[in-house]
Protein backbone atom coordinates (compact mmCIF):
# COMPACT_ATOMS: atom_id res chain seq x y z
CA UNK A 1 0.00 0.00 0.00
CA UNK A 2 1.00 3.57 -0.60
CA UNK A 3 1.21 6.14 2.19
CA UNK A 4 1.86 9.84 2.44
CA UNK A 5 4.43 10.39 5.20
CA UNK A 6 4.87 13.86 6.68
CA UNK A 7 7.52 15.26 9.01
CA UNK A 8 7.49 18.33 11.23
CA UNK A 9 9.95 20.52 13.16
CA UNK A 10 13.41 18.91 13.55
CA UNK A 11 12.32 15.87 11.51
CA UNK A 12 11.20 18.10 8.65
CA UNK A 13 14.59 19.82 8.71
CA UNK A 14 16.34 16.43 8.50
CA UNK A 15 14.07 14.58 6.06
CA UNK A 16 12.04 17.18 4.17
CA UNK A 17 8.32 17.91 4.60
CA UNK A 18 6.81 14.79 3.04
CA UNK A 19 7.38 11.69 0.96
CA UNK A 20 5.38 8.83 -0.52
CA UNK A 21 6.27 5.45 0.95
CA UNK A 22 5.24 1.91 -0.08
CA UNK A 23 4.82 -0.77 2.56
CA UNK A 24 3.34 -4.28 2.44
CA UNK A 25 -0.06 -4.74 4.09
CA UNK A 26 -0.90 -5.31 6.86
CA UNK A 27 1.38 -2.93 8.72
CA UNK A 28 1.35 -0.64 11.74
CA UNK A 29 2.75 2.86 12.22
CA UNK A 30 5.61 1.24 14.17
CA UNK A 31 6.41 -1.09 11.26
CA UNK A 32 6.52 1.92 8.95
CA UNK A 33 8.96 3.64 11.32
CA UNK A 34 11.14 0.50 11.35
CA UNK A 35 11.11 0.33 7.55
CA UNK A 36 12.18 3.98 7.32
CA UNK A 37 14.94 3.45 9.91
CA UNK A 38 16.18 0.44 7.91
CA UNK A 39 16.97 2.78 5.01
CA UNK A 40 19.89 4.03 7.09
CA UNK A 41 21.46 7.48 6.75
CA UNK A 42 19.38 10.48 7.78
CA UNK A 43 16.23 8.40 8.23
CA UNK A 44 17.97 6.04 10.67
CA UNK A 45 19.20 9.00 12.67
CA UNK A 46 16.04 11.12 12.67
CA UNK A 47 13.63 8.25 13.41
CA UNK A 48 15.96 6.23 15.68
CA UNK A 49 14.22 4.19 18.36
CA UNK A 50 16.23 6.00 21.02
CA UNK A 51 14.40 9.23 20.17
CA UNK A 52 11.04 10.02 21.71
CA UNK A 53 8.78 10.79 18.76
CA UNK A 54 5.06 11.13 18.39
CA UNK A 55 2.98 10.04 15.45
CA UNK A 56 -0.34 10.83 13.85
CA UNK A 57 -2.50 8.77 11.50
CA UNK A 58 -4.88 10.72 9.28
CA UNK A 59 -4.35 13.75 11.50
CA UNK A 60 -5.12 12.15 14.85
CA UNK A 61 -2.50 11.28 17.47
CA UNK A 62 -1.97 7.53 17.66
CA UNK A 63 0.51 5.12 19.16
CA UNK A 64 2.67 2.92 17.00
CA UNK A 65 0.32 -0.05 17.17
CA UNK A 66 -2.19 1.80 14.92
CA UNK A 67 -2.96 -0.14 11.71
CA UNK A 68 -2.26 1.54 8.39
CA UNK A 69 -4.62 1.60 5.41
CA UNK A 70 -3.80 2.33 1.79
CA UNK A 71 -3.69 6.07 1.09
CA UNK A 72 -3.29 7.01 4.75
CA UNK A 73 -1.44 10.12 5.88
CA UNK A 74 1.10 9.33 8.58
CA UNK A 75 3.13 11.98 10.40
CA UNK A 76 6.19 11.72 12.64
CA UNK A 77 7.28 14.59 14.84
CA UNK A 78 9.04 15.47 18.10
CA UNK A 79 7.08 16.06 21.33
CA UNK A 80 4.88 19.11 20.88
CA UNK A 81 5.75 22.47 22.42
CA UNK A 82 2.96 24.91 21.63
CA UNK A 83 1.01 27.24 23.87
CA UNK B 1 -20.85 33.05 15.81
CA UNK B 2 -17.09 33.30 15.27
CA UNK B 3 -15.05 30.14 14.66
CA UNK B 4 -13.88 28.51 17.89
CA UNK B 5 -10.31 28.01 16.71
CA UNK B 6 -8.05 30.30 14.71
CA UNK B 7 -4.45 29.54 13.77
CA UNK B 8 -2.54 32.18 11.86
CA UNK B 9 0.32 34.63 11.70
CA UNK B 10 -1.70 37.70 12.70
CA UNK B 11 -1.84 39.07 16.25
CA UNK B 12 -5.05 39.06 18.31
CA UNK B 13 -6.85 41.74 20.31
CA UNK B 14 -7.78 40.29 23.73
CA UNK B 15 -10.62 42.72 24.62
CA UNK B 16 -12.14 42.30 21.16
CA UNK B 17 -11.95 38.50 21.41
CA UNK B 18 -13.58 38.54 24.85
CA UNK B 19 -16.33 40.88 23.65
CA UNK B 20 -17.04 38.55 20.72
CA UNK B 21 -17.11 35.50 22.97
CA UNK B 22 -19.97 36.80 25.10
CA UNK B 23 -21.81 38.84 22.45
CA UNK B 24 -25.49 37.94 22.25
CA UNK B 25 -25.44 35.60 25.27
CA UNK B 26 -27.15 37.18 28.26
CA UNK B 27 -26.39 34.11 30.37
CA UNK B 28 -22.68 34.88 30.52
CA UNK B 29 -21.54 36.17 33.88
CA UNK B 30 -17.85 35.23 33.79
CA UNK B 31 -15.00 35.43 31.32
CA UNK B 32 -11.61 33.85 31.94
CA UNK B 33 -8.65 33.98 29.63
CA UNK B 34 -5.05 32.87 29.37
CA UNK B 35 -2.52 34.66 27.18
CA UNK B 36 0.88 33.10 26.48
CA UNK B 37 3.67 35.43 25.36
CA UNK B 38 7.23 35.10 24.05
CA UNK B 39 9.70 35.42 26.96
CA UNK B 40 12.52 37.88 26.52
CA UNK B 41 14.91 35.79 28.59
CA UNK B 42 15.33 32.08 27.99
CA UNK B 43 17.02 29.61 30.34
CA UNK B 44 20.46 30.14 28.83
CA UNK B 45 20.36 33.29 26.74
CA UNK B 46 18.29 36.28 25.68
CA UNK B 47 15.70 35.31 23.10
CA UNK B 48 15.80 37.21 19.83
CA UNK B 49 12.77 35.56 18.34
CA UNK B 50 10.51 32.55 18.33
CA UNK B 51 9.48 30.50 15.34
CA UNK B 52 6.26 28.51 15.57
CA UNK B 53 5.40 25.62 13.28
CA UNK B 54 2.17 23.61 13.20
CA UNK B 55 0.46 20.78 11.32
CA UNK B 56 -2.21 22.57 9.26
CA UNK B 57 -5.53 20.79 9.43
CA UNK B 58 -4.59 18.52 12.31
CA UNK B 59 -3.95 21.37 14.75
CA UNK B 60 -7.39 22.91 14.21
CA UNK B 61 -9.07 19.50 14.46
CA UNK B 62 -7.20 18.65 17.68
CA UNK B 63 -8.14 21.92 19.39
CA UNK B 64 -11.79 21.63 18.26
CA UNK B 65 -11.88 18.23 19.98
CA UNK B 66 -10.34 19.75 23.14
CA UNK B 67 -13.05 22.43 23.20
CA UNK B 68 -15.72 19.72 22.79
CA UNK B 69 -14.18 17.93 25.78
CA UNK B 70 -14.11 21.17 27.83
CA UNK B 71 -17.81 21.75 27.03
CA UNK B 72 -18.58 18.22 28.27
CA UNK B 73 -16.56 18.55 31.47
CA UNK B 74 -17.42 22.05 32.59
CA UNK B 75 -20.55 24.15 32.72
CA UNK B 76 -19.35 26.73 30.19
CA UNK B 77 -21.19 28.58 27.45
CA UNK B 78 -18.44 29.28 24.89
CA UNK B 79 -14.70 28.90 24.38
CA UNK B 80 -12.23 30.14 21.84
CA UNK B 81 -8.57 29.45 21.10
CA UNK B 82 -6.33 31.66 18.96
CA UNK B 83 -2.78 30.49 18.32
CA UNK B 84 -0.16 32.26 16.26
CA UNK B 85 2.39 30.64 13.98
CA UNK B 86 5.40 31.99 12.08
CA UNK B 87 8.11 34.25 13.47
CA UNK B 88 7.37 36.18 16.68
CA UNK B 89 9.47 38.78 18.52
CA UNK B 90 10.13 38.79 22.29
CA UNK B 91 7.11 40.12 24.16
CA UNK B 92 4.63 39.21 21.44
CA UNK B 93 1.44 37.29 22.16
CA UNK B 94 1.46 33.60 21.16
CA UNK B 95 -1.78 32.06 22.33
CA UNK B 96 -5.18 33.04 23.70
CA UNK B 97 -7.56 30.69 25.48
CA UNK B 98 -10.84 32.38 26.40
CA UNK B 99 -13.86 30.87 28.12
CA UNK B 100 -17.31 32.26 28.94
CA UNK B 101 -19.62 30.79 31.58
CA UNK B 102 -22.38 31.77 33.96
CA UNK B 103 -20.13 31.67 37.05
CA UNK B 104 -16.38 32.05 37.53
CA UNK B 105 -15.47 28.56 38.74
CA UNK B 106 -16.22 26.77 35.49
CA UNK B 107 -14.55 29.51 33.41
CA UNK B 108 -11.29 29.34 35.41
CA UNK B 109 -11.22 25.55 35.34
CA UNK B 110 -12.04 25.17 31.65
CA UNK B 111 -9.45 27.78 30.73
CA UNK B 112 -6.72 25.95 32.63
CA UNK B 113 -7.88 22.59 31.27
CA UNK B 114 -7.70 23.88 27.69
CA UNK B 115 -4.20 25.34 27.94
CA UNK B 116 -2.93 22.23 29.78
CA UNK B 117 -4.44 20.05 27.06
CA UNK B 118 -3.14 22.18 24.20
CA UNK B 119 0.41 22.27 25.59
CA UNK B 120 0.95 18.52 25.22
CA UNK B 121 -1.57 17.38 22.57
CA UNK B 122 -1.79 20.07 19.88
CA UNK B 123 0.79 19.79 17.10
CA UNK B 124 2.83 22.98 17.47
CA UNK B 125 6.61 23.26 17.75
CA UNK B 126 8.66 26.21 18.96
CA UNK B 127 12.14 27.13 17.81
CA UNK B 128 14.02 29.75 19.83
CA UNK B 129 16.51 32.08 18.22
CA UNK B 130 19.25 33.41 20.52
CA UNK B 131 22.68 35.00 20.08
CA UNK B 132 24.11 31.46 20.21
CA UNK B 133 21.94 30.19 17.36
CA UNK B 134 18.55 28.56 16.98
CA UNK B 135 17.25 25.45 18.75
CA UNK B 136 13.99 23.53 19.01
CA UNK B 137 12.43 23.93 22.44
CA UNK B 138 12.28 20.72 24.52
CA UNK B 139 8.94 19.49 25.82
CA UNK B 140 8.60 19.76 29.61
CA UNK B 141 7.52 16.89 31.81
CA UNK B 142 5.83 19.51 34.03
CA UNK B 143 3.36 20.04 31.18
CA UNK B 144 2.59 16.31 31.10
CA UNK B 145 2.04 16.45 34.88
CA UNK B 146 -0.33 19.41 34.45
CA UNK B 147 -2.54 17.39 32.10
CA UNK B 148 -2.41 14.35 34.39
CA UNK B 149 -4.23 16.41 37.05
CA UNK B 150 -7.26 16.30 34.73
CA UNK B 151 -7.05 12.53 34.48
CA UNK B 152 -5.51 12.50 30.99
CA UNK B 153 -2.19 10.83 30.26
CA UNK B 154 -0.11 13.18 28.09
CA UNK B 155 2.76 10.91 26.98
CA UNK B 156 4.48 13.88 25.34
CA UNK B 157 7.72 14.89 27.08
Amino acid sequence: MKLQVRYFASLREALGPAETVEIGAPATVGALRDQLVARGGRHAEALARARALRCALDRALVDESAELADGAEVAFFPPVTGG
Amino acid sequence: MAARVRIGAEDFDVPAELARLRAGDGGVGALACFVGTVREQGEAAAIRGMELEHYPGMTEQAIEAMIDEAMRRFDIRAARVVHRVGVLAPGEQIVLVAVASAHRGAAFQACEFLIDYLKTQAPFWKKEHTAHGAHWVDARSADDAALARWGIEARNA
